[in-house]
């Protein structure tokens, strides 16, 4: 009823919420697609993460506050222990050289007494009732159970189950002892049963060791001190078997009801409402084990009050509601209203959240100030960058010509007027493919691109023009024609280019390439043919990203690793870029712990990439986020998923503000109500009128 | 007439062929399903393996039209074509490519469609209706010229326009309804209100205009005269006799859509936030998935062929003149 007569409620009148909740924890966010998956075997994304970042608690996490990224147990009662291996199977000491170690075993000891999220898995199903349940909170009385050593062992094997599409498969099947094995067991049974549940259960995997019901241990070939950091992911996050064989019922899948849908954790926050097409609701998780906010971070966090629930139990929110928002105009004027809690900042309404200072720094614009708001900003571990196929006869290879060509170019594509064109000044030009964060990068001096700057009065400047052209005549393509045949070079630019803004981003590519006369071709296609045109190595020049999967350089600088070729091995090195000197340091590095040994090896691989530049490196995204003043405990951690354990909010503030904000405005009501006045009055005079006239003709 | 409507129904089934055919070959021959594999499993990681087990585990690893592999009728019946194609016509929709059971989502996102699309119909129509006939009795005066100007503003201007200004006046201005959001039951009063509003407001510019233009040709009509002849009031001529036998001109154009009104609206749906239908079909052509859009098409050509039906049996009910054999 309130929902016809506003008038008679106390909510606000455009309250897209009713009253329940306004004054407690409950937190209002958005989503702008519907996520395609929640299992945690297969979710790969940042917006599915959103979720299942809160359900599921893999055995480490990273430190919320603490910066370089640092790990820590969640699941694991403590970091686990990390033993080297030799054929035999024999322990090698710590520090045993990489060609003696051919397995490492890292065993995990688990948190006791942690329970699952109320669940109708751990209750016995009635079965005849199964048709009459149309949502998992029909089930009567939801159970639960504690958790053990299987439960992560059974979501390790979900990873090979030829049915779940697990996106690390592939790349975990060259670390997990047996997991190829198991993948081809689990084939060959759901050949014979393919619509039968399989409990993984009976299916021995050798890489996975149960060790007690609070232990395990998991085998992997050679030293791969990454795998710590995947062990911070959903990936490797407990699966209970009863969850598993509960959702297989074909009476839940024809209602959707699913486990791809409907996670199953022990984390903070359960989901009870799943509409992807509405609203997902998280709400606390009444089972969740003791958690605290930690109880030191780093040095500039006290003073910014993130200390001031240091050792405060977690989580403070109690529900969280995401509404589906796809346009992001409504998204905007709702939080500006008070009915979102916080913001990113789209193109359309940068210029009234930010302004720059005369340093450059963005700062809130004097409205957003007034309204009390709190802008945070941070680099995000991501690159997008332009590639050369390094295949390719013109601009690849490993020919001086090719390699000063490129250079060339790298000078001319001015990334800083990109991204003060087209990102909003949002991004910093890249130096190399290393964003700042990530364990290698260098600030300052020693980490800028000598190819394309020089150290100008303490900061990089772009080399010029001139020096662009002459490395071009170096190339033998004096004022941009070939010099043995005197054509004009003409250059092949593979784009998927659809969106609004693209034609003048094309354009503006264009013209960067026209400063040393050379002549760039936009051949602009659809997703599926670039992806072809990767693959069979016929694109020239391509747009690249990638986003951090652990803030390792091995994460990044794997993107050029010769056996990585997208062209031959359909890996990630999308350039199809090699040198084996390169790849012989890359694999030094990748073994090693951060030291200032690590550290000199990847300035060397720097200097090899910035030489050979089989990228212009582009750029990293800068993310802002704008947060209303009831919105504490937020600071930007781009690895961790499960930061909304953290937040903390003032309720009666949000309520007290969001009155403030929206009094209705009924005077144009009653102003269009005179106006349609003005203009019926005089039509109904009118009808009056000629209805008389016709009368009086009958009369007369 | 049930001869009629039986013998309309057999002609649906070449069209519902061909609409299928059509739909199969732009998305498995133009669009492979390698294409839609890579498209699914991500950018990360994605293996040929990968590529062919996703593949596999859906059956588009089959033949397209012919197996030769197989024996008998077979070599038609084991087929990607076939197999689809059946499930298609018993209206089993099957899973979209994330799980999800094509008809309950289907079911789900009728409903906030429906929400928004009936009552700006059926105002928008009234609305249309009335406007139309008071511009033919006042013509050639001020009222319709300045009606005329006005509807000719208002069909020019974008319908984004009407919704990004109606959020910004009524929602973020006057503050008096949500900017965008969904509840169901009575709670959606609230929220379907501005965009009703601003369905019916964006159509009254073309809506007026070609009603107007039937009435008018009504007007010149030799009943008109003979009514106008009995001393008839000019608005007894006008909302009785010109309006019921303009009803034909206006059925053509109303009673087609009505089944389509489920299918929803694009931008209206994503500016406020309306759970509905109207972006299915894209997003599920965005993301290649294969299963939705062969669906929604499918839908789509069975409810316009139920549209057309409906259309002319409507005819008989407001024109006696009308039969159909």
């Amino acid at each position: 009823m309130y929902g016809l007569f506003p008038l008679l409620a106390s909510a606000n009148w455009n309250s897209p919420y009713s009253e329940e909740g306004v004054e407690s924890q409950v937190l209002y966010s958005s989503f702008s697609g519907r996520p395609k998956h929640l299992d945690p075997a297969r979710s790969y994304s940042s917006n599915e993460y959103t979720f299942i970042g809160q359900i599921y608690e893999p055995p480490l996490q990273y430190h919320y506050l603490k910066r370089p990224y640092q790990l820590e147990p969640l699941g694991a009662v403590e970091m686990p222990k990390v033993t080297y291996l030799d054929q035999q199977g024999d322990p090698l000491p710590k520090d045993a050289s990489i060609e003696q170690i051919v397995y490492s075993l890292y065993e995990i000891t688990l948190r006791e007494g942690v329970q699952y999220q109320p669940h109708p898995a751990f209750s016995p199903v009635d079965e005849v009732l199964l048709d009459r349940m149309e949502q998992l909170s029909d089930f009567p009385q939801p159970g639960s159970r504690t958790l053990t050593a299987d439960d992560y062992i059974y979501q390790i094997k979900r990873l090979a189950h030829p049915a779940i599409h697990s996106p690390i498969f592939g790349l975990m099947t060259e670390y997990i002892v047996g997991l190829q094995g198991l993948r081809d067991q689990l084939k060959e049974a759901r050949k014979e049963s393919p619509e039968q549940w399989l409990d993984l259960r009976k299916f021995p995997l050798e890489g996975v060791e149960r060790v007690d019901e609070q232990t395990y241990r998991i085998k992997i070939k050679g030293k791969y001190p990454q795998f710590l950091y995947w062990l911070a992911m959903p990936f490797f996050a407990p699966m209970p078997w009863e969850v598993e064989q509960f959702y297989e019922r074909p009476q839940l899948k024809q209602k959707n009801i699913t486990l791809d849908w409907y996670p199953v954790g022990t984390g903070p926050f359960m989901l009870t409402v799943n509409n992807p097409n509405r609203k997902m609701v998280l709400e606390r998780n009444p089972n969740y084990h003791a958690d605290f906010y930690p109880n030191e971070g780093e040095a500039t966090d006290q003073a910014q009050g993130l200390l001031e629930d240091a050792g405060q139990p977690i989580p403070f929110l109690d529900r969280i509601e995401f509404s589906l928002e796809k346009e992001t105009i409504p998204y905007w004027n709702k939080f500006l209203q008070g009915y979102y809690d916080a913001s990113g900042i789209s193109s359309d309404s940068f210029d009234q959240a930010v302004q720059l200072s005369g340093s450059g720094e963005a700062q809130l614009t004097p409205e957003m100030e007034q309204q009390g708001m709190r802008l945070q900003t941070s680099v995000s571990t991501s690159i997008y960058y332009m590639g050369f196929n390094m295949a390719d006869p013109v601009v690849g290879g490993t020919s001086e010509r090719a390699r000063k060509l490129r250079q060339a170019i790298s000078i001319v594509v001015d990334y800083e007027e990109y991204i003060s064109i087209f990102a909003n000044g949002r991004g910093i030009p890249a130096q190399g493919p290393l964003p700042a964060g990530i364990f290698g990068h260098q600030a300052g001096e020693a980490g800028i691109n000598p190819t394309v700057y020089r150290w100008q009065q303490g900061k990089p400047v772009r080399r010029s023009i001139d020096e662009a052209k002459a490395l071009l005549v170096d190339a033998g393509y004096p004022n941009g024609r070939d010099a043995e045949s005197g054509k004009p070079l003409t250059l092949y630019f593979d784009v998927t280019a659809s969106g609004p803004d693209d034609k003048a981003r094309m354009d503006w590519y264009r013209k960067q390439f026209e400063k040393i006369d050379l002549q760039l071709v936009i051949r602009n296609t659809d997703y599926n043919r670039f992806q072809d045109k990767m693959l069979n190595g016929s694109a020239q020049i391509f747009l690249w990203g990638w986003n951090a999967d652990y803030p390792d350089p091995e994460n990044f600088l794997f993107l050029l690793y010769g056996p990585n070729a997208k062209m031959e091995k359909n890996g990630e090195n999308a350039a199809n870029y090699s040198n084996p000197e390169f790849d012989r340091l890359f694999e030094q590095m990748k073994n090693m712990e951060n030291s200032p040994e690590r550290q000199q090896v990847i300035h060397q691989i720097m200097a090899i990439l910035q030489d050979d530049a089989p990228w212009l490196w582009g750029f990293h995204p800068k993310n802002f986020g704008l947060y209303h003043r009831w919105y504490r405990n937020t600071k930007p951690n781009l690895m961790a998923n499960n930061t909304l354990k953290y937040a903390r909010l003032d309720p009666v503030e949000r309520n007290k503000m969001r009155k403030e904000w929206n009094d209705p405005v009924l005077w144009p009501l009653w102003g269009g109500g005179l106006l349609m006045m003005a203009l019926v009055v005089p039509a109904w005079l009118g009808i009056r009128r000629k209805e008389r006239q016709s009368l009086r003709v009958e009369v007369k | 007439m049930l001869n009629y409507i039986l013998r309309r129904i057999l002609y649906a089934i070449p069209i519902l062929v061909g609409v299928n055919l059509i739909t199969f070959f732009l998305f498995f021959v133009v669009n492979t399903p390698d294409d839609m594999a890579r498209m699914q499993l991500g950018m990360k990681h994605v293996t040929p393996e990968a590529i062919d087990n996703w593949k596999q585990e859906r059956g588009y690893d089959r033949p397209l039209f012919w197996n030769d592999a197989a024996a008998g009728a077979g070599q038609a019946t084991e087929t990607l074509l076939y197999s689809e194609s059946t499930k298609l016509f018993r209206f089993d929709f099957g899973v979209a490519d994330d799980g999800r059971d094509i008809g309950g989502d289907i079911r789900e996102r009728m409903g906030p469609s429906l929400a928004i699309a009936v009552p700006t119909f059926i105002l928008g129509l009234m609305a249309n209706i009335t406007f139309a006939l008071l511009m033919v009795f006042f013509r050639a005066t001020y009222l319709e010229l300045s009606g005329v100007v006005l509807t000719v503003v208002l069909m020019s201007i974008s319908g984004l326009f009407y919704i990004i200004g109606g959020q910004f006046v009524v929602g973020k201005l006057m503050h008096l309804v949500p900017i965008s959001g969904y509840e169901s039951g009575l709670d959606a009063f609230r929220f379907v209100l501005l965009p009703v509003a601003i369905g019916v407001i964006s159509g009254i510019g073309s809506g007026v205009r070609w009603y107007r233009t039937i009435f008018l040709e009504e007007m010149g009509k030799d009943y008109v005269r003979t009514a106008r002849a009995k001393g008839l009031p000019e608005g007894r001529v006008l909302f009785h006799h010109v309006l019921r036998n303009a009803m034909i001109p206006i059925l053509t154009g109303a009673v087609v859509v009505l089944p389509l009104l489920f299918m929803g609206s694009l931008i209206t749906e994503s500016f406020f936030g309306i759970p509905g239908l109207g972006s299915y079909t894209i997003e599920a052509i965005n993301a290649q998935d294969f299963a939705i859009v062969r669906a929604m098409v499918f839908l789509g050509a069975v409810l316009y062929i139920i549209g057309l039906l409906l259309t002319d049996l409507s005819y008989t009910l407001v024109d006696p003149r009308v039969r159909l054999s």
